[in-house]
């Protein structure tokens, strides 16, 4: 499968991340499109019968019991917040 | 051109546990912003969520309840995607291997008509927090939006419909079908104005006939029943008129605004969404063995379609009566308490939907939190099985209880010497003095065509129950005024 710049880009964007420059663009282009090399490869192994591995632990998930175990640290959480304003944290505008 | 609707639902149920999904924090409602959200629910650095046992449990009840499949593993998975109140950039949701299958939902519509409906499939996930777009500006004066993340974190069970709804009430009937079953199970309040019960619903237009679909539009955020309904009135409206003028339906997210009774569509962003789910790496899969399933099952109350048959069946309540008091947990337990008691279904059913609801509805009051007990209610009702006393003292027995002003009807009927006279002597020593009195209706009575007396024995009637203070047998009182009437 090949990976071309527009991929990178968007990619990119759905991640938020800023690229500083088309070298830098095409620089992942060439990364990814080595890593799905690879993925290429392991395609060719027979996995028929195996089911997909979501985690590579052979351990299941501990449940917690119902209960209310949390205080509130609103102060010491919003201490390091940009903005705040009647206990609510401030963000650049939002609308839909 | 005939159309045909289709409509399938997404409806998300807030489950009522005590903490969050992944963390120890509160889900109360109504607390200070941000004092129920902890580092977990913040995504701060570092942090591990782990899985809420109450969440598992509710979902796999309503699973049980709507005898879907309960796969031995579920799934958490990550849906990537950037909004100010979901701070950790994803919501941990499931995917691939929901914890609730396939399943089905029995719907009751008008005439007592019911409908299968397929669920596709149910599964957890947390809830986001809350945007307050009102005036805040920061300190450089800039428009900013407010962020309130008590309810993320807040667990969720997203119940997926297949399309298989084919009008407005068919969609409100399935609705209101789940809300009956979150709410019996106790695993949510169904609190739909404080968004315990959200929908998003999938409208489509076919022509009748037609196997293939026709292209959906989704309608996000659906808050009450009544809007649901216009919604989609609204939007199937719209599409056919699109497709009659030779447009087209795009699939697209549409917002309804009930201040203006229609959807609009929300801006579509040049791409399309794409969350890329990844499994959770912070989350192993989830194993529930058959024990646990058993378990659980074994918790299930009696459900709302379980309990209207029984009510129609077992009890002979009409379709109507069967439904009313099925319709909630409370009242279906008030009702079957106070029928513990009197032994007669018709009359507790009665009683329940006349006086009581008519008291609970004037006083705006939830039956559960009624001043009669179904214990009292029950025992009243006892009293006018056996004759003891009349209807009319009945009700007043009943106002008693309702104002406390006695332990019991039996209380109240000693007190108040309301206990009905059925001895015929004392009957018509009242009706003898009443006739004495009234030498000009007698005269009346009697000189009218026998056709008319029926109306006219009504005057008596109501002199000797007067006189009783409503204690007589108002049967034995007609027949003894009769007779004694007629006999001149």
């Amino acid at each position: 499968m090949a990976i071309e710049h527009a991929d990178v880009l968007r990619a990119a964007h759905l991640a938020r991340l800023g690229l500083n420059s088309d070298a830098e663009a095409a620089g992942y282009v060439d990364d990814l499109t080595q890593i799905l090399e690879m993925v290429d490869r392991l395609q060719a192994v027979n996995t028929d019968g195996v089911a997909p591995l979501s985690h590579p632990l052979d351990a299941t998930q501990r449940l917690r019991a119902d209960e209310v175990t949390e205080t509130n640290q609103r102060e010491t959480f919003q201490a390091c917040a940009p903005e705040t304003a009647e206990g609510l944290y401030l963000v650049p505008r939002v609308v839909e | 051109m005939q159309w045909e609707t289709v409509i399938g639902l997404e409806v998300h149920v807030q489950l009522a546990t005590q903490s969050k999904i992944f963390s120890g924090a509160s889900t109360a409602f109504g607390a200070e912003p941000n004092t129920q959200a902890c580092a977990i629910d913040l995504g701060l650095p570092g942090v591990l969520p782990v899985l809420n046992e109450g969440a598992v449990a509710m979902a796999v009840q309503f699973g049980l309840a709507i005898d879907a499949e309960i796969p031995e593993t579920s799934l958490f998975e990550r849906k990537n995607y950037f909004y100010p109140d979901l701070p950790k950039g994803y919501q941990t949701s499931q995917m691939a291997q929901p914890i609730v299958g396939k399943g089905e939902v029995e719907l009751v519509l008008d005439d007592d008509v019911r409908k299968r409906v397929r669920i596709h499939h149910a599964h957890l996930e947390e809830d986001a927090g809350k945007s307050l777009h009102e005036l805040f500006s920061n300190s450089r004066g800039h428009g900013m939006s407010g962020i309130d993340l008590n309810r993320a974190g807040t667990p969720l069970l997203e119940i997926v419909s297949e399309p298989d709804m084919r009008s407005a009430k068919e969609a409100v009937a399935y609705i209101r079908a789940i809300h009956a079953i979150v709410t019996y199970l106790r695993i949510s309040d169904g609190n739909m104005a404080e968004g315990s019960l959200r929908c998003d619903v999938n409208v489509s237009v076919r022509p009748k006939g037609q196997e293939t679909l026709g292209t959906r539009a989704e309608i996000k955020n659906v808050n009450s029943f009544r809007f649901v309904e216009r919604a989609i009135e609204f939007e199937v409206e719209r599409q056919i008129e699109l497709i009659e003028d030779g447009g087209k339906v795009v699939q697209e997210t549409r917002l309804y605004d009930p201040d203006q009774d229609e959807t609009r569509s929300m801006r579509t962003k040049e791409e399309a969404n794409d969350y890329r789910y990844f499994p959770c790496p912070d989350l192993l899969p989830v194993m529930l063995d058959s024990a646990y399933i058993e378990h659980q099952r074994s918790t299930l109350p009696e459900l709302p379609t379980q309990k209207r048959n029984r009510f129609e069946t077992s009890l002979g309540l009409s379709v109507y009566d069967a439904g009313v008091l099925s319709a909630t947990r409370p009242t279906a337990e008030y009702f079957e308490a106070v029928l513990a008691v009197c032994g007669d279904a018709k009359q507790a059913a009665n009683w329940v939907q006349g006086e009581l609801s008519a008291h609970l509805n004037r006083e705006n009051i939830d039956i559960a939190n009624s001043p009669v007990t179904p214990e009292q209610l029950g025992g009243l009702i006892q009293r006018v099985l056996d004759d003891t006393i009349n209807g009319k003292a009945a009700k007043q027995v009943f106002a008693a209880l309702w104002n406390n002003e006695g332990a019991s009807a039996d209380e109240i009927i000693d007190t108040r010497g309301l206990k009905q006279v059925t001895d015929t002597g004392a009957i018509e020593a009242m009706i003898d003095q009443v006739i004495a009195d009234s030498p000009v209706q007698v005269a009346q009575y009697r000189d009218a065509d026998p056709e008319k007396r029926g109306k006219m024995i009504g005057y008596f009637v109501g002199q000797v129950m007067k006189a009783s203070r409503g204690t007589a047998n108002p049967q034995q009182v007609n027949g003894l005024l009769k007779q004694k009437l007629d006999e001149a």
